[in-house]
């Protein structure tokens, strides 16, 4: 690929993760000229402007979610959602692991923007080490005077500091990931009121996927003109996909929203193994609808708006590749497990559904193929849909009734 | 001894992290700590760290509870935590852990009889790309083990068998 790298730069300057590499490749001038130049207002303009979409799943607009912040309460946090546990998910990981000032300088500008003098980066508690590692990071942009009081010789101060989970999907969500810095259990919040007015410790916050982050210095030093100029009139810029699965080289490959499913698959995963056809693709991870893959398909440019036409979303594009050996019983089988395992139990459509969708699929897979097991199946998953508390209710359904609707024939042995 | 007594350095440093008015924040980081020694935690360190944020001893066992990488058992020194989910199953990762059972004699949940090495199946580690993989995780922390086999798994396994016996 000859497009050098905006997220992974590291694949292209490898040490980059020391303070004086990324600094001597323009590191942290973003960061001084908001300080010292911007009013925060400014700095959301010019990311509403970039077209920035939040990378974490919801593709929600960057700039238009930091300007629902309550500027009436104070003080206001940015949380950083390091959390990525979506199963198919690790490109946030390789941009911390790789690339981390770029990320920190992320969030440092998310919170100039926002008016936040404190930052945590949530990490789930499996990133240990790369917790470890945020840290002497953070301490050596201390000592560089990029962070703390004071900077830039303004009256802006900040503070970034990193907070480890301990194995819970559900605080990926950004409320239960909240409870959970406050130090309870990661169960999601009723909503509204959203933490743009009801955050952390009850104040105003703004939650940012670390990709999302990542993107900030960038736009920031290029202007939000060359940002939109990449990708597509939906989805601007560039996106890491973590491609894997039955592909031969699975990995994190970052790419300008509208390449297609074939590029991604084909051209930089280097095809199926044994050259086997796709025979379908989760775009989102376990969370996601199956897309029974054809020509049409595979030739999709992949953005948030063209992935909905296929009747599935683009998501975090954690991209798993199924081919014809796979069986959807088996399939779901492993994601209904997953969901079972990490509904919170706050609500009851999700903490039964789950578990009756569990027995169901064993039976199912232990020879017992008969309808009524597979349409109870349909039908539990169905009844809960848009009754469930958060997302993680209806994301356990997607799969089942995708792999039920659009795979019939894997579930008639 | 209590945490604060032991680790009077991390404790510290742990508290710095959130406004001292919302010091329960510090509950996490400090279960960690009194992980640290056994590998699981005790009551009496529950009871401690609740004293020491100023919260009931229930909400400090109800974190426990929920985070599954919280124990409140003695089980192997080392927890191999294979990860069985879609992606790394796609690309092999429940023929890993079979045979990884077969050649250590104990089932998936199972502790090797010298206390050695705790076998689990967990959910995705954001390490999809290099199945199959496990992480290990120990009082002192976590260690990714990704694009592995069964031979140097149990290679892995008995270098820390060694150590174990020479220390
Ligand atoms: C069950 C569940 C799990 C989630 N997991 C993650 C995650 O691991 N990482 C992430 O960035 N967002 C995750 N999200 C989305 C967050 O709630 C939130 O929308 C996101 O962090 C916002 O950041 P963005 O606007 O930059 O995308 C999850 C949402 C749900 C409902
Ligand atoms: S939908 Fe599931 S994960 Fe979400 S709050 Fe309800 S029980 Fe918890
Ligand atoms: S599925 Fe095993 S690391 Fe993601």
């Amino acid at each position: 690929m000859l497009m050098t790298h905006i997220l992974l730069r590291h694949r292209d300057i490898p040490d980059i993760n020391k303070l004086n590499v990324y600094k001597s490749n323009g590191g942290f001038e973003a960061f001084k000229k908001v300080v010292t130049k911007m009013k925060p207002g400014e700095v959301t303009d010019a990311v509403k402007a970039s077209g920035l979409r939040g990378r974490g799943g919801a593709g929600f607009p960057t700039g238009v979610k930091w300007s629902f912040i309550d500027n009436k309460i104070w003080p206001h946090y940015v949380v950083a959602n390091a959390d990525e546990s979506e199963p198919g998910t690790f490109k946030d990981r390789e941009i911390m692991e790789s690339n981390p000032f770029q990320f920190l300088e992320g969030v440092a500008i998310a919170s100039y923007a926002v008016g936040a003098n404190a930052a945590y980066v949530y990490l789930r508690g499996e990133f240990w080490q790369v917790a470890k590692f945020l840290d002497e990071k953070i301490a050596e942009m201390g000592e560089a005077g990029v962070l703390g009081e004071n900077l830039f010789g303004t009256d802006y101060s900040l503070h970034i500091y990193t907070h480890l989970g301990a194995g819970a999907y559900i605080c990926g969500e950004e409320t239960a990931m909240l409870e959970s810095i406050e130090g309870k259990r990661g169960t999601p919040r009723i909503r509204p009121p959203f933490p743009a007015v009801y955050g952390l410790y009850g104040k105003p916050t703004v939650v940012n996927n670390v990709e999302t982050l990542t993107n900030l210095p960038m736009i920031l030093a290029n202007g939000a003109d060359w940002y939109k100029n990449m990708g597509t009139p939906d989805s601007a810029g560039v996106k890491v996909f973590s491609l894997s699965g039955r592909v031969r080289k699975p990995g994190n490959y970052e790419l300008p929203f509208g390449t297609t499913f074939r590029q991604l698959i084909y051209e930089h995963g280097g095809g199926v193994q044994e050259g086997r056809p796709v025979k379908a693709i989760m775009p989102a991870g376990a969370s996601s609808s199956f897309i029974a893959a054809d020509e049409k398909v595979l030739d999709t440019q992949m953005d948030y708006a063209a992935v909905r036409t296929l009747g599935a979303d683009l998501g975090s594009a954690s991209v798993i590749v199924i081919d014809d050996t796979v069986s959807m019983d088996w399939v779901i089988n492993k994601t209904i497990h997953f969901f079972k395992h990490e509904s919170c139990g706050k609500c009851t459509p999700c903490r039964e559904g789950t578990y009756w969708m569990m027995h169901l699929i064993e039976d199912i897979r232990d020879g017992g193929h008969s309808t009524d097991n597979v349409d109870l199946l349909l039908n539990v998953a169905k009844q809960m849909q848009n009754k469930c508390l958060c997302p993680l209710g209806e994301f356990s359904t997607m799969a089942v009734v995708t792999g039920i609707e659009r795979f019939a024939q894997d579930f008639t042995k | 001894m209590s945490l604060a007594e032991k680790y009077p350095k991390e404790v510290k440093q742990i508290l710095a992290k959130y406004p001292p008015e919302h010091k329960r924040s510090a509950v996490m980081p400090l279960l960690y700590l009194a992980q640290r020694e056994d590998g699981y935690i005790t009551k009496e360190a529950m009871q401690d760290i609740a004293d020491a944020l100023e919260i009931s001893v229930t909400d400090v066992g109800s974190v426990v509870g929920f985070y599954t990488l919280y124990h409140d058992k003695k089980e192997g020194k080392y927890r191999m935590q294979v990860c069985t989910d879609l992606p790394c199953a796609l690309r092999g990762a429940d023929q890993f852990m079979e045979s990884l059972c077969s050649n250590l004699g104990i089932k998936v949940g199972e502790t090797t009889a010298d206390g050695l090495v705790t076998l689990e199946a967990v959910t995705c580690l954001a390490a999809c790309d290099r199945a199959p993989m496990f992480q290990i995780q120990s009082g002192d922390g976590l260690k990714y083990y990704e694009d592995m086999n069964v031979d140097k798994t149990m290679e892995l396994i008995e270098a820390l068998r060694k150590a174990e016996s020479n220390s």
